[in-house]
């Protein structure tokens, strides 16, 4: 006895689940290609280098948070020489003003869930 | 000694990979080359292995039976441990295949000082093997939202049961700690307990050491060492969509995490890993315990030597008569 | 047996500093644990390979010139027919669950007796000839070389396992150490190296109809015998029919039933029984058995000597076969007998003559276990019995390894024993049932050369037993398997003196009450019922 019909059956499942991310992503069209981020016009730096930005701006956020709420501690000099003072609503969200443009198509991309909103009012476009 | 050579193993593999991540040319080697290649193998290696066992046939019906069977209605049936219906079969391998229910049976045996055999309910190989494979599993899904666009619903919910904890930023995934306490323990069972160690493979230990590996690079990307996490879902993506690109700017650290992951998954057809797929072939599981109300047919049922009655009855022909036995031949 | 039971007690089992794969049995001082090889005439009879004197002990095994290529082909045909050895060869992670539940394992602290490790002794060889990694990586992956030491532990090691498939319970892949072990003992086979307790009742059943080798004319005398016995005790006479053309139903049991103590009681049981029912039923002098040494030595011998059975069931015309109570039989004929000699449509679906009960759950295999039939009766309140009658007896159960793990009879027995007495105590619950430990002497093993092996292959169970007699002043091993009662008595004489061994049909031969009977004054054994000392 071979059981032929279950075991191919059994295989096509295996092929399909681990195929998953291919045949959604013909089947959903997705974009290769990274969000387009709108930036603030005539702004040339954060208050880190971009790249680390990209990789680290929830740590420093979380840093900000601890530092100014906890210990009053409220400006953050940049690597460039600036005095920035440690607020999301107003630093962040001073340049970056509208973030569905900016935070969650980022976020969303990579599904992440932050929760910042979950305290601070979101400017514009609502919360996500 | 053999736990030191998969040490070695995993080691050379994890150096290589960061070293030829520190080279540019060798970049699209580790992030579209070698994943591409590992799939391949990995997907190819596995439908030929269960294609190989499928080709021999299940000759004989040979369940283990752990229950009462199926027999006379005024006596308790245990439908599960002994199935008799297919349907009862598929409650049998779905307890085996997603609550390991074998292993829930273990015990540890011992003599005691005054010579007696006690047999200790021992539960805890079942916990690190059901708590490794269930983190693993969801570890694998939640990375899904690497590559899949968009992200389904689904994926997110389970990373944020993951996060339920809400420690930390990013928010520590409990899967996370999970997987490595449980391949920590298995390897401390490989290790120190005694009877493990001495049947213990190469093999066996080179698994848990790339597991640790991968787990361990994975979490370090996470929470240590950075990346650029949309840069990392491009690539990912790319690579789904066989359009592959090479963003710039991500971490050496995310080559070796996808570069041991792809030495799994080439090497996955060729080890004792295809346990995954062997445990639904398993035929002393995964067949009903109808033995009798239900024939099995062998396909080389070949016929054999005999002594048919007529011979018997002409052997011993006389003591037959001499006894007053009937005999068939006059 | 020159070892006491305290010596034999002293058990190590942190494994030892030498590597598993470096094979080596010294024969000559492990004596006690092996079992003679097969005698050449029982191989020529059988038309078996390589018949040949030879011992163990020998540096020459006197193996054919391509042994290797002769294991190397036959290890690829069995690969071919058995996705079994496949899968088992394959899946195994090591994982050590299975480490310490051979009885052969915790009766002797020897690390190739961990299931895992016996499988390995295999393995280690598939791995080197047939998978891609074993051939690159040799050791590193597990591989090992086939070489004449290599086969010389197989000889040891797969004669050191009963097929109890007790390990196989517990595996997370069910790997069944009494599948692989049937392979290797093929592969065995084909160089002529194996035991002469599995081939010469091989070749005797093959010959005669039974494993001991009785021919007709001594089967009628001992069953005649018996049944003077039986008047001596009941006052009843019978006289079984034997060969008998028309019967409704055709019974086979394990020879051991009708030849030696304590399986004669069991015997005299079913005869009671029977005649109780007046039942009409017939004996076979040429399907004289019930067991098969086939399964303990390749798949065509079981075929071989399982083909009387419907046979027989054919010539004589029954309507379908009852089994005796016998435990690797029932493996046979509950997994292996429909796929190899059916399909039987010359025979119906059982029915019970007495109480009308279709056993369909042997609907196409047509054989229905004793037990099963013996409950239905007793459901049925079809048997007139007297419990009291076997007040003298502290009963346990011992399930036996292949109708727990091969079949699933559990509850019957205990049900018939539960209506037949009244006192039934269970061992602790990790030592029945599907846990149920082997009696050390199955799979061909039960000989008298390889008594250390049995008497520690038995520990587990002897140990469960004490535990209950001392615990309930059990005095009795109740079982349902004719390899129990020809090996227990000897190892409860080794580790628990005071308990002694019987069949559940000899208890339901005690407690039945018959028509026309004397007042019973003494049990099947001839030894006086309790309050009827003389």
């Amino acid at each position: 006895m071979y059981d032929a019909g279950k075991i191919l059956a059994g295989l096509v499942i295996f092929l399909l689940l681990v195929t998953t991310p291919v045949w959604w992503s013909f089947a959903m069209g997705a974009e290769v290609r990274a969000p387009k981020l709108v930036l603030p016009e005539g702004r040339r730096a954060c208050v880190l280098p971009t790249g680390e930005m990209k990789a680290t701006h929830m740590e420093l956020l979380n840093r900000w948070r601890d530092l100014a709420v906890r210990h009053g501690d409220r400006v953050m000099t940049t690597w460039d020489g600036r005095k920035v003072r440690r607020s999301l609503t107003q630093s962040c969200l001073g340049c970056h003003t509208d973030k569905d443009k900016f935070c969650d198509r980022c976020h969303d991309y990579v599904a992440v869930t932050p929760y910042c909103w979950d305290c601070h009012v979101a400017p514009r476009g609502g919360a996500s | 000694m053999r736990a030191f050579q998969a040490l070695v193993i995993v080691a050379v593999l994890s150096g290589a990979a960061t070293l030829a991540a520190g080279v540019t040319a060798m970049r699209p080697v580790l992030g579209i080359v070698l994943p591409y290649l590992a799939l391949a193998v990995f997907l190819a290696g596995m439908v030929a292995r269960v294609v190989w066992w499928a080709r021999s046939p299940v000759p004989f019906k040979i369940t283990t039976v752990c229950g009462q069977q199926r027999s006379l209605p005024f006596l308790r049936r245990q439908p599960l441990e002994s199935p008799f219906t297919g349907w009862q079969v598929v409650g049998r391998m779905a307890l085996e295949i997603l609550l390991f229910r074998s292993l829930f049976r273990n015990t540890r045996t011992e003599l005691t000082p005054r010579k007696n055999l006690a047999y200790q309910p021992d539960k805890l190989l079942w916990a690190g093997a059901l708590a490794f494979h269930w983190s693993f599993l969801v570890i694998i899904l939640r990375h899904l939202r690497l590559f899949l666009e968009p992200v389904p619903r689904m994926v997110g919910i389970l990373e944020s049961v993951d996060g339920f904890f809400q420690l930390a930023v990013p928010t520590f995934l409990l899967t996370d700690a999970v997987i490595v306490a449980a391949l920590l323990y298995l390897l401390a069972r490989r290790l120190f307990n005694a009877r493990v160690r001495y049947v213990s493979l190469a093999a066996d230990y080179l698994a848990l050491f790339l597991l640790l590996g991968i787990a361990g690079t994975g979490i370090a990307m996470r929470y240590f060492w950075k990346v650029d996490l949309v840069s990392v879902k491009e690539l990912a993506l790319g690579l789904v969509t066989l359009r592959p690109v090479l963003p710039e700017g991500v971490g050496a650290i995310f080559f070796v995490h996808l570069f041991l992951v792809s030495v799994l998954f080439a090497y996955f057809p060729f080890s004792k890993l295809v346990h995954m797929g062997g445990v639904f072939l398993s035929p002393t599981r995964n067949m009903a315990n109808d033995n009798r109300a239900r024939r099995h047919v062998n396909p080389w049922n070949h016929p054999v030597p005999v002594h048919t009655y007529e011979e018997w009855e002409e052997e011993f022909h006389d003591k037959l008569v001499a006894c007053g036995l009937p005999l068939d031949k006059e | 047996m020159k070892k006491t039971p305290q010596e034999l007690l002293q058990i190590e089992y942190r494994p030892p500093r030498r590597e598993w794969m470096d094979p080596h049995v010294d024969f000559e001082a492990r004596r006690g644990t092996w079992s003679y090889p097969a005698a050449p005439k029982n191989l020529e009879y059988l038309g078996l390979p390589n018949p040949r004197e030879w011992s163990p002990t020998d540096e020459d095994w006197k193996l054919p010139d391509d042994w290797k290529e002769i294991v190397h082909k036959g290890f690829l045909d069995l690969l071919d027919r058995f996705r079994s050895l496949k899968v088992f060869m394959d899946c195994c992670v090591r994982c050590g669950a299975c480490s310490d539940k051979c009885h052969f394992f915790i009766g002797s602290g020897d690390p190739k007796n961990m299931p895992v490790l016996r499988a390995e002794l295999l393995r280690s060889v598939y791995r080197k000839d047939f998978t891609t990694a074993g051939k690159i990586l040799g050791s590193v992956a597990g591989g090992r070389e086939l070489t004449l030491e290599v086969i010389k532990e197989w000889y040891y090691y797969f004669y050191q396992c009963t097929e109890c498939r007790r390990c196989s319970v517990f595996c997370p892949y069910g790997i069944d150490t009494a599948e692989i072990t049937m392979m290797a003992r093929e592969l065995l086979n084909l160089l002529g190296v194996n035991i002469n307790w599995v081939v010469e009742p091989v070749a005797n059943c093959h010959r005669t109809g039974n494993h001991l080798g009785i021919q007709p004319h001594t089967f009628k005398d001992n069953i005649e015998f018996l049944c003077e016995e039986l008047e001596d005790v009941t006052g009843i006479h019978i006289e079984p029919p034997i060969n008998k053309k028309g019967a409704e139903i055709l019974f086979i049991v394990p020879s051991a039933d009708y030849f030696a103590d304590p399986g004669i009681y069991t015997f005299m049981g079913y005869l009671l029984l029977f005649e109780h029912l007046g039942l009409d039923y017939t004996l076979s002098a040429y399907a004289s058995e019930g067991g098969n040494f086939g399964l303990f030595l390749s798949h065509d011998t079981i075929k071989r000597l399982n083909y009387k059975m419907y046979a027989e069931a054919k010539r004589l015309g029954v309507k379908w076969i009852l089994g005796g109570e016998c435990g690797h039989m029932w493996r046979v004929v509950h997994q292996y007998m429909d796929t190899l000699n059916g399909p039987a449509g010359f025979l119906e679906v059982p029915r019970s003559p007495i109480t009308g009960t279709v056993f369909d759950n042997a609907a196409s295999t047509k054989m229905v276990h004793i037990c099963e039939f013996t409950a239905d009766l007793i459901h049925h309140g079809k048997l007139k019995l007297d419990p009291s009658r076997n007040d003298g007896w502290k009963v346990t159960f011992h399930d036996s390894c292949n109708p727990a793990r091969g079949m699933g009879l559990l509850e019957e027995p205990r049900y018939i024993l539960r209506h037949v007495l009244n006192e039934l105590y269970e061992m602790p619950e990790n030592t029945i049932r599907e846990q149920t430990f082997c009696c050390g002497g199955g799979a061909g093993l039960g000989n008298d050369e390889n008594m250390e092996m049995r008497m520690r292959g038995g520990l587990p169970r002897a140990n469960a037993v004490r535990h209950v007699h001392e615990k309930h002043g059990v005095n009795i091993l109740s079982c349902i398997c004719a390899i129990d009662r020809a090996v227990l008595p000897t190892l409860m004489e080794y580790w628990v003196p005071e308990v002694r061994v019987a069949g559940v049909h000899e208890m339901v031969g005690n407690a039945l009450v018959m028509e026309g009977e004397k007042e019973r004054t003494t049990n099947l054994r001839g030894e006086p019922l309790p309050g009827k000392e003389a």
